[in-house]
C-alpha cells in the first residue's frame, strides 16, 4: 500500500475513534457537560490533561524549534513543565476543593465581585480565542500536506470532527477522546524518535541516545559532534545560546507562571472526584506530558545532525542537487525547503555564514523525519494521525472553557441567573458551535499575527490569573479592591509592553530597546510582579476580605469534605 | 470544622507551607539554578555525553518536576492522614 492510502486509512481510523467515543460520553447535565459529573479517574485525567495541554505546536514545531535554536530551546523545554509544579503544589487541590466550574467562577466567588468575575471571564475568552486559531489551522497544514486535499478542506473536516463531540459530549466526550488523542499522538512521536535514535546512536531509548556515541564507531559523542558542525558551519555552538541569561530566566518564568494560570488547564482538575485525585492527576499528566518534552530535545539534535549530513555529504563539501534525496523534492514543493545555487557548483550546501544555500523551514524536523531517516511508510501516516490528534484534542478543551465562560459565567453568574440546567446546557452547545465556527473561520483565514499573540496568551495568563488565583488562596484577607486592581493593572502592563513591540513599532524589537534585557516573550513575568505589587499596595489602603470570605479560604484549605463539582 | 482544634488547623497549614517552601526551593534551583544561572558554570563538568548545565536545561530538570510532584502527593497524603482531614 502506498503513503497516500495508509495515511488515510490511519487517520480515518482514529477519526471513527473519536467518534464512537464521543457517542458512548454524551452530556446529560451542565454538570457532564463542564466537568464531566466530576468523575474521571486520575490517570485518564492525567492522560486527558497532557492531550489537551501538547498542541499542534508542542507536536509538530518544538522539536525543530530547538533544534534551530540549540541550549535556547531550554526555554520550552523547562517553561512549558515547570507550570505544572506551581499548578500541583499551589493551585489544582485547592480549586477542586473549592469545588466550581471556571476560573471566573472561583475569582468571581472568592473576591465577591462582579467586575473581577468579568475580567476574568474576558481574559480566559481572549486567551482561548489566541490559541484556537493556530491549532484549527494546524489541522488544515497536516491535511493538506499528507492527504492532499486543500486547506480550507482540512480545516472543514477538523472543525466537523471537533463540532461533533464538544458539542454532544461537552467535557466528558472531549476527556476520553483526549485519553484516546493521547495515545495515538505519543505512539506517534515516539516511534520515529526511537528508529532514529537507534539509527544515529545504537541507543533504543532517545532520552540517553541524545548523549551517546554516534553509531559510525567514531567513538564521538553527538552532542560534541554536533557542536564541531554547528561551528565549523558559523552557527552558534549547539549547547551554548544566544539569548542572554536575563531573557532566558524571564521567559521561562513567564511560561512557567502562564501554564499555571491558562484557564483550559485548571479547569482539567475540576473534573476529579476527589483533592487527593487532582493532585495525583496533576503528577500523572506531568508524567505523560515528560514522555514528549523528554524526546524533543533528543529527536532535535538527531535530526539536525541527521540533516546537516544528508545536505553537506560526509566530507563536508555539499552534494549534487541532481541526486537529491526525494524528499528534499517533495518537501520542495511544500515550500518548506528551498535551494538556491549560489556559487553555481550544482550542490547544496548549508551553513549560518555566506556560503549557505539552503533554507529550511523549522516544522520540517518532525514531519519529514520519517522520510528523512528512510523509515516505513505507516511510520509517516501514524506522524500525519498524530499531528492532527494533537490539533483536535487542544481546540476542544479551548473551545470548551469559551462555551462555558459565555452560558456559565456571562449567562448563569451575570445576566440571567434563573435559567434552568436545561437552558444552561442548551446555551453551552450554542456557545460551542458558535466557538467553533469562529475558530474555523481564523483557520481558514489566519490573521498574520497568529505567532505573534501566542506570546501574548502566556502573558497574560501569567500576569492576571495566576497572581490573583495564589492569593486567593495564600492570603486569605486579600480583598476584592486589590485583586481588581492587581489584574488590570498587570493586564495593562504586559499588554502594553507586548503591543508596543510586535504590532506599533516592531522595528524597535531589539535587546536594546527592552527593559532590562526583557523581550516581550518574557515580559509576563515582570507583568505577574505588578500585579502582585498593586493588589498589596491597594490592600493595604482598603478593609481586609469579610469573614464569611475569609471562611471560605480556610476551608478550602484541607481536602475533607470536597463534594462534586457545583453550581451552588 | 473538620480540624479537631484551631491549632491543629494552623498546624497543618504551617507543614504545608514548609513542605511546598521546601519542594519550590528544589524546583528554583534545578530549573532557574541549574539549568539558566549557574549553565555555564556546571557544563565544564562532563556527564555522560552531556555538558552538565545543558543536561539540566533540556533533561534533567523535568525528571525532578515529575518526581516533585509525586513526592508532594505522597507527603500531603500522609498529612491528611495524620490531621484527620482526609477523604474517605
Amino acid at each position: 500500500m502506498d503513503v497516500q492510502t495508509l495515511t488515510f486509512l490511519i487517520v480515518g481510523g482514529s477519526f471513527a475513534l473519536y467518534i464512537a467515543i464521543a457517542i458512548w460520553a454524551r452530556a446529560g447535565s451542565t454538570n457532564d457537560f463542564y466537568v464531566a459529573g466530576g468523575g474521571v479517574p486520575p490517570v485518564m485525567n492525567g492522560m486527558a490533561t497532557a492531550a489537551d495541554w501538547m498542541s499542534a505546536a508542542s507536536f509538530i514545531s518544538m522539536a525543530g524549534l530547538i533544534s534551530f535554536m540549540g541550549y535556547d530551546g531550554a526555554v520550552y523545554l523547562m517553561g512549558w513543565t515547570g507550570g505544572y509544579v506551581l499548578l500541583a503544589l499551589c493551585l489544582a487541590p485547592y480549586l477542586r476543593k473549592f469545588g466550581k466550574f471556571t476560573v471566573p467562577d472561583f475569582i468571581g466567588d472568592r473576591y465577591y465581585s462582579q467586575t473581577a468575575r468579568t475580567v476574568a471571564v474576558f481574559c480566559a475568552i481572549f486567551v482561548c480565542f489566541t490559541y484556537v486559531a493556530g491549532q484549527m489551522r494546524g489541522v488544515g497544514v497536516v491535511f493538506s500536506r499528507f492527504l492532499e486535499v486543500d486547506i480550507v478542506t482540512g480545516v472543514i473536516i477538523g472543525m466537523g470532527i471537533v463540532f461533533f463531540y464538544t458539542v454532544l459530549g461537552g467535557m466528558k466526550g472531549i476527556t476520553y477522546t483526549q485519553v484516546a488523542q493521547y495515545c495515538v499522538l505519543i505512539f506517534a512521536y515516539i516511534v520515529p524518535a526511537v528508529f532514529i535514535s537507534m539509527m544515529v546512536t545504537g541507543h533504543i531509548l532517545p532520552q540517553t541516545g541524545f548523549g551517546a556515541t554516534l553509531a559510525d564507531g567514531s567513538g564521538v559523542f553527538l552532542l560534541d559532534k554536533l557542536d564541531g558542525l554547528s561551528t565549523e558551519l558559523g552557527f552558534n555552538e549547539y549547547t551554548s545560546g544566544t539569548k542572554s541569561t536575563i531573557d532566558v530566566f524571564f521567559i521561562t518564568f513567564a511560561l512557567m507562571v502562564g501554564t499555571a494560570g491558562l484557564p483550559h488547564v485548571i479547569v482539567r482538575f475540576f473534573t476529579v472526584p476527589k483533592v487527593r485525585d487532582a493532585r495525583k492527576s496533576a503528577g500523572y499528566a506531568l508524567a505523560f506530558i515528560a514522555i514528549l518534552y523528554t524526546t524533543a530535545p533528543s529527536l532535535a539534535a538527531f535530526a539536525r545532525v541527521n540533516m546537516i549530513e544528508t545536505i553537506n555529504g560526509p566530507d563536508a563539501m555539499g552534494t549534487s542537487y541532481a541526486e537529491a534525496p526525494t524528499w528534499i523534492k517533495n518537501w520542495e514543493q511544500t515550500g518548506l525547503i528551498g535551494f538556491e545555487d549560489k556559487n553555481g557548483d550544482g550542490k547544496m550546501f548549508y551553513s549560518g555564514d555566506e556560503r549557505n544555500e539552503m533554507r529550511v523551514d523549522r516544522d520540517i524536523m518532525v514531519l519529514a523525519n520519517p522520510e528523512i531517516a528512510n523509515l516505513p511508510a505507516w511510520v509517516i501516516a501514524l506522524v500525519a494521525a498524530g499531528g492532527v490528534a494533537a490539533a483536535l484534542s487542544t481546540s476542544a478543551g479551548l473551545l470548551l472553557v469559551i462555551s462555558t465562560s459565555v452560558s456559565h459565567d456571562l449567562l448563569k453568574r451575570n445576566f440571567a441567573p434563573n435559567i434552568t440546567d436545561k437552558a444552561e446546557l442548551f446555551y453551552a452547545r450554542l456557545a460551542a458551535a458558535v466557538a467553533i465556527c469562529i475558530a474555523g473561520y481564523f483557520g481558514i483565514n489566519p490573521p498574520g499575527f497568529v505567532a505573534q499573540v501566542v506570546a501574548f496568551a502566556f502573558g497574560l495568563a501569567a500576569s492576571s490569573f495566576f497572581p490573583a488565583i495564589i492569593m486567593g488562596i495564600f492570603s486569605k484577607r486579600m480583598n476584592d479592591k486589590g485583586a481588581v486592581s492587581g489584574m488590570l493593572a498587570g493586564i495593562a502592563f504586559t499588554a502594553a509592553y507586548i503591543i508596543y513591540f510586535k504590532f506599533v513599532n516592531p522595528a524597535a524589537n531589539v535587546p536594546e530597546n527592552w527593559w532590562f534585557g526583557i523581550s516581550p516573550e518574557g515580559i509576563g513575568t515582570l507583568g505577574m510582579l505588578v500585579n502582585f505589587g498593586v493588589a498589596f499596595a491597594v490592600f493595604k489602603m482598603t478593609d481586609e476580605a469579610p469573614e464569611e470570605i475569609q471562611q471560605l479560604v480556610e476551608s478550602i484549605r484541607f481536602p475533607k469534605g470536597a463534594g462534586e463539582a457545583s453550581a451552588h | 470544622m473538620a480540624f479537631k482544634n484551631d491549632d491543629d488547623k494552623s498546624a497543618y497549614w504551617r507543614e504545608n507551607l514548609a513542605l511546598l517552601a521546601k519542594l519550590l526551593v528544589v524546583w528554583f534551583v534545578v530549573s532557574f539554578g541549574a539549568g539558566i544561572l549557574f549553565v555555564e558554570q556546571l557544563n565544564t563538568i562532563q556527564f555522560f555525553g552531556f555538558k552538565l548545565g545543558f543536561w539540566f536545561a533540556q533533561q534533567g530538570s523535568i525528571y525532578v518536576f515529575v518526581a516533585l510532584i509525586f513526592v508532594y502527593m505522597a507527603k500531603m497524603n500522609a498529612m491528611d492522614k495524620k490531621y484527620g482531614v482526609d477523604e474517605e
